[in-house]
């Protein structure tokens, strides 16, 4: 029975196995660098509430956005066997759209909110559906279907909202974006739990594991067993949709304004790298959210650990690029073979000279 | 008589990893004869077409062709064009918005300037004095699939071709038009042009071949001038039957012909690619299409399954009228369909033998009744044991078993289903002899537990021992139905052989 669980537990963690060494091994440098990296601390904030500090928490909590649209985009990943680059620039559509309306509405208020809110993630599910219909009807590549939004979409963003950033204050946005008084962790930590919880409820309440991994498999058999291919694939997007519009609008409410042009800029390829580095196959099929995630906290860490090493912003991206590069090799099929064969030759190794004792 | 020989090819072979698709095969092509390449699909024909045209490098033999000292070394289609060796595919590779004349002689010209006129001139003298129904400045999309053809058959003419290779070139042509692209053969083969002429259309081989060269599983079978082979024998030689050993076989069960009650009924059932057609199965009862590969025996249970884009008919399920227009459909009508190629429609690679067990049925729950964990188990766990399926677990990827485990597994699938009717699609093709007859008789059990099934499978015997009823197919179109004492082996491939041996 042990022996089961212990199988099985070795199966489900294999995936994660390369990411989980990657997090030890950077929370290990940073041990060693500098051991009050990861001390966690208490302040007091410009509104007077108690809130955790250090690097931990930060990292944690700028990895919010990224975590939730990674979630997201292993979905269309898995059932498209592509990836969505343009949410970077429907999450700018979104906030504009949002915070289009509440000044419409005459301020934020928690009514006013709650319907911009709403709203914006309909109008979001819109643009990503228009996606999905030209993958899943259409049969276009997902990455050329999504340009045509990647580079158009801070355009329609600018539209909806003018060249101006509008400011934005509001108790409401203050405890999204930062904590909600009384509470020492940062909300965004709150928003990921939340909407890992949306679809853990979903995963057990609807078959779309299964549906989404067999038509990422093999969409001609998923057919002939009567699942609909186009619809998971819209699913697949609708769900992303809703995950771009609540990054956008962490995003917002942590810097109090909309500037269409750096809300959730570039943030379509740290949630692919994150898609990657979690283990899931970008030719779709078989996929982990959580090792999705886990890929989110691995790429905010780097950051952070780079700048806490007074790296300047112009060299992060090279120095993050070779991190990068050595994880995903490490994750390989064929480096992944080779550790395999290693692994079974020092356990026959152990074996043996067990006997021999 | 050796001087007629325009091209000879000896011992070719020619492995892909795991198979080895051309196994020593010979072939002659003597000047003005019309020589049909036959076997049924997988026998290696277009394999032996593609060395031939060099699109794919032959691994051992040798081959040549008159007018080219020694042997031909052909590594690309450009050096086959060379040495006299043109093809016509089934699908026409011109440019369709050029001009005939372009579409003629393009990358033929010579020289930095071309004149187009003359080009076109020495396009129209050869289309008229060819008997073909074009004009050289006539957009080529404009002409009809026929005139295309012989358009690029003219292109091959103008070329000197020696061989010209015509690979499915009326599968897509009406009588009429079939009639002219013989009346141009005809006038070719008098030129002393070799054609190698490969259908699947017994009837036009008879009608416009010399001689005929069967293949079998990528060996030669032999090779027979018209005259000596009459259909039957060719069918029986394309399929591997001698006919004068029909011994008879072992009995697996107790045939059924079902009851009364008929489950499934179709009128002018047609899909887009299946002409319209009848059929009907009783409970209890099993049946069988047969007929060469190819011939539209898969298209046409395909229709009943809703697997390809259904295109008109009448269906009636248990007596009443349904709309099935896809797999969906048909399976919340009791039916099950085990497709033929398993790797492409049937396994779901990397998920486990649990998940691929499971599926057909939790898609009939619905997407929002998930089963548990535990009933999944279950279920698993007791057609594993039924069907003796082997795998080291239940959560063993199904990529990992064997053929034949693989294909049990997509029984149980089906069979976890309990459908009425259940249409097994070459069920046993590219498994074992064991579990071939396991699978054998697990239909006859099923025909006596009142389900309805429908067998297709390449060898008769198979059929003939668990079919109470067969369809027979021929070119896409029903051509008999057999049941009781014309259920045998030679009535069976005399029918589809047609003809009046």
């Amino acid at each position: 029975m042990s022996n089961g669980f212990k199988k099985k537990m070795a199966s489900e963690l294999s995936q994660l196995l390369i990411p989980l060494i990657a997090l030890g091994i950077l929370i290990l440098f940073n041990l060693i660098r500098d051991p009050r990296f990861f001390s966690i601390g208490v302040a007091v904030n410009n509104d007077g509430n108690s809130v955790l500090t250090g690097n931990l928490i930060s990292i944690i909590d700028s990895a919010s956005e990224l975590a939730i649209i990674a979630m997201g985009m292993t979905l269309v990943t898995a059932a498209c066997g592509g990836q969505d680059i343009s949410v970077g620039a429907v999450g700018a559509i979104s906030g504009a759209v949002f915070v289009k309306l509440v000044q419409a509405m005459g301020g934020i208020n928690a009514g006013t909110f709650a319907a911009a809110m709403l709203l914006a993630i309909l109008v979001t599910v819109c643009f990503k559906l228009f996606n999905g219909t030209l993958v899943a009807v259409f049969r276009i590549q997902p990455m050329i279907a999504t340009l045509i939004l990647y580079s158009c979409g801070r355009s329609i963003a600018y539209w909806i909202n003018g060249d101006a950033t509008p400011q934005l204050t509001s108790p409401i946005l203050t405890a999204i974006g930062m904590t909600i008084p009384g509470v020492p962790v940062p909300t965004p930590i709150f928003c990921v739990l939340l909407v890992s919880l949306l679809l853990a409820l979903i995963f057990r309440f609807t078959n779309i594991s299964l549906y989404t991994q067999s038509v990422g498999i093999n969409q001609g058999a998923a057919r002939l067993n009567g699942i609909n291919p186009i619809l998971i694939k819209l699913l697949s997007f609708v769900l992303l949709g809703v995950c771009v519009s609540v990054a956008s609008l962490i995003g917002i409410s942590r810097l109090g304004q909309l500037n269409h042009k750096t809300l959730l800029v570039d943030i379509e390829m740290d949630a692919i790298l994150a898609v990657a580095i979690g283990g899931n196959n970008l030719g779709g099929g078989k996929f982990k959210i959580s090792g999705s995630i886990l890929g989110a906290y691995i790429i905010q860490m780097l950051t952070t650990t780079l700048y806490a090493m007074k790296v300047s912003p112009v060299n992060v991206k090279a120095y993050k690029a070779i991190v990068i590069i050595i994880i995903v090799i490490a994750g390989s099929p064929v480096v992944k073979e080779k550790l395999r064969a290693i692994w079974k030759r020092l356990k026959t190794g152990r074996v043996a000279r067990k006997e021999v004792a | 008589m050796q001087n007629d020989v325009v091209l000879t090819m000896r011992g070719i072979v020619k492995t892909f990893p795991g198979t080895r698709a051309l196994d020593g095969v010979d072939f002659t092509l003597r000047k003005g004869e019309v020589h049909a390449l036959m076997g049924e699909n997988g026998a290696g024909k277009s394999t032996l077409i593609k060395v031939l045209t060099g699109v794919y490098e032959k691994d051992a033999g040798s081959i040549w062709v008159e007018g080219s000292e020694g042997e031909a070394h052909i590594h690309s289609p450009q050096d086959a064009q060379n040495i006299g060796i043109s093809t016509v595919y089934q699908e026409i590779t011109l440019c369709p918005n050029l001009t005939v004349a372009e579409n003629m002689f393009i990358g033929r010209t010579k020289g930095s300037r071309v004149n187009w006129r003359e080009y076109e001139k020495r396009a129209d003298e050869l289309l008229s004095n060819l008997g073909i129904p074009a004009r050289a400045r006539q957009e080529l999309s404009h002409c009809s699939l026929a005139v295309q053809q012989m358009v690029a058959i003219a292109r091959a003419v103008d070329m000197n071709c020696k061989v010209l290779i015509l690979d499915e070139p009326t599968s897509s042509l009406d009588d009429k038009e079939v009639e002219m692209l013989f009346k141009l053969m005809r006038d070719l083969k008098s030129r002393g042009v070799g054609i190698v002429f490969v259908t699947h259309f017994l009837e036009q081989v008879y009608e416009i071949s010399d001689r005929i060269t069967v293949l079998r599983n990528g060996q030669l079978v032999g090779e027979y001038p018209v005259s000596e082979l009459p259909q039957v024998e060719l069918v029986a030689r394309m399929m591997g039957k001698d006919l004068d050993d029909l011994a008879d076989l072992e009995a697996v069960g107790e045939k059924s012909a079902g009851s009364q009650e008929i489950v499934y009924e179709a009128q002018g059932l047609s899909s887009v690619d299946c002409r319209p057609y009848d059929f009907s199965i009783r409970r209890g009862e099993v049946n069988g299409f047969t007929g060469l590969l190819g011939s539209g025996r898969s298209e046409s249970v395909r229709a009943i399954f809703g697997a390809d884009r259904v295109t008109g008919g009448k269906v009636k399920v248990r007596g009443k009228y349904v709309k099935i227009t896809n797999p969906h459909d048909a399976m919340k009508n009791g039916i099950g369909y085990l497709p033929e190629d398993r790797k492409r429609d049937g396994i779901i690679a990397d998920l486990s033998v649990r998940e691929n067990i499971i599926l057909a049925l939790q898609v009939m729950k619905g997407f929002f009744h998930p089963m548990s964990k535990a009933q999944m188990k279950e279920f698993a766990d007791e057609y594993i044991k039924a069907l003796q399926i082997k795998t080291a677990s239940q959560d063993t990827p199904i990529k990992s078993l064997s053929g034949g485990n693989q294909q049990k597994v997509i029984l149980a699938r089906w069979l976890l289903t309990h459908p009425d009717y259940l249409i097994l699609d070459e069920p046993t093709r590219g498994i074992d002899v064991g579990t071939k007859l396991e699978i054998q008789k697990l239909v006859l059990k099923l025909a006596e537990e009142n389900m309805s099934v429908t067998f297709i499978s390449s060898e008769i015997e198979e059929m003939l021992r668990t079919c109470s009823r067969l369809i027979v197919m021929r070119d896409r179109k029903i051509v008999g139905e057999l049941t009781g004492d014309q259920l045998t082996q030679g009535y069976v491939m005399k029918t589809i052989a047609g003809g009046e041996q």
